[in-house]
């Protein structure tokens, strides 16, 4: 855990600081594309922990794996917080960029329905008591929402969108500049261990509650006391 | 692997399939309510909407932004290197808004048929790069208008 932490911390410090101040402003939009840093990765990151969450899901569902079902239900805030902050992160720059806060767009409105899919999850697992029980219902759930996905990423190519097309995650050369494209490259490996480590808290503390009436959660609590 | 936990992938296989098509029928179904604005060349082929309001995206063309009077008033030529269009905006437009930038407006047509936007959005492209590589390139790039290249 404090590896994790570390590698984090040096991919995130660079990544901020070639962001920020190394990283040249843009020829159109100055340094308003900076954003771009916690945006772009934070967006892709919010589509990578629902695939996560899809399959741990899945494999849950299928094999009944404990592990497997507590992992997906971890994701879930950690994805809503991603997903979130993808929105507003995108908002705060539509507003000089494009001059609205907020279109109707394809790729606008599939992030949100991206949202309240994790919401969705969230709230599913907490309405149901059996935990088991809970994590088969949420599955379903993450499982046909995993539709969402290729409509969000291709969105753009579909579709007229306000949005702009893909500038890195597509077959040809990213059309940013080299300088630029680093830091964020940095910033995305940063915000994967970022997540890495909160899913792994989180899934801790999941087990414990799932498993607070079992003999082994109750020696160790007992250990710690003395 | 045991019959019950193949059913099991089987079933959630069909349920992912299932969920997919079913979606994807429903997206080619209402594929033109899911563009967000018409192009230049719908408009000029009498696509878009008479009588109502509608978005039009396209490329301003260089050159084309003149100010008649000594309004607010911005009258421009919108493109998508096909047919154009004319565009009459009052207002304050968006940063990005320069000639050969993407924009998408929001407005009627008149009857002379000019466009008539009570709103106007800059389309950022994909583009990113300093300013000293963007003068190093002396061929003009072809900005991505529709989004659909």
């Amino acid at each position: 855990m404090p590896w994790l932490v570390i590698i984090f911390l040096l991919l995130l410090l660079p990544g901020l600081y070639g962001g920020l101040y190394l990283a040249p402003p843009d020829y159109q939009q100055g340094d308003s594309y900076r954003i771009i840093y916690i945006h772009v990765p934070s967006a892709w990151m919010s589509l990578f922990i629902y695939m996560v969450m899809a399959v741990t899901g899945a494999i849950g569902l299928i094999w009944r794996i404990k592990l497997a079902e507590i992992m997906s239900i971890s994701s879930a805030s950690v994805g809503a917080c991603f997903t979130f902050i993808a929105l507003v992160t995108g908002s705060l720059w539509g507003k000089p960029m494009w001059g609205t806060w907020w279109v109707w767009d394809a790729r606008l409105t599939s992030e949100l329905i991206l949202l309240f899919l994790y919401l969705g999850v969230i709230g599913l697992y907490g309405a149901i008591d059996d935990k088991r029980m809970a994590s088969k219902a949420v599955a379903i759930l993450a499982l046909v929402g995993v539709v969402n996905i290729p409509i969000i990423h291709y969105s753009v190519v579909w579709w007229n969108t306000l949005h702009q097309g893909p500038t890195v995650t597509k077959m040809d050369k990213p059309s940013i500049h080299v300088s630029m494209l680093i830091p964020l490259l940095l910033m995305a490996l940063a915000f994967k261990f970022y997540y890495l480590i909160a899913v792994i808290q989180r899934a801790r503390i999941e087990l414990l509650t799932r498993e607070r009436n079992s003999q082994w959660v109750k020696t160790m609590v007992s250990e710690n006391d003395q | 692997m045991k019959t019950a936990r193949k059913q099991r992938l089987i079933l959630i296989t069909l349920m992912v399939l299932g969920a997919g098509i079913a979606v994807s029928f429903a997206l080619k179904s209402f594929n033109e309510n899911l563009m967000y604005f018409f192009s230049t060349t719908d408009v000029a082929e009498g696509k878009a909407p008479k009588d109502a309001r509608f978005r039009l995206g396209g490329m301003v063309i260089k050159g084309s932004v003149e100010r008649p009077g000594n309004g607010m008033m911005v009258r421009f030529k919108l493109s998508d290197f096909n047919k154009e269009v004319t565009v009459e905006y009052t207002g304050i437009l968006p940063d990005l808004f320069r000639e050969g930038q993407g924009i998408v407006g929001n407005g009627k047509l008149n009857s002379q048929g000019v466009f008539i936007a009570e709103e106007v959005l800059a389309k950022h492209d994909e583009n990113y790069m300093p300013p000293e590589v963007k003068d190093s390139l002396k061929t003009p790039q072809k900005a991505s208008v529709t989004g659909q290249e």
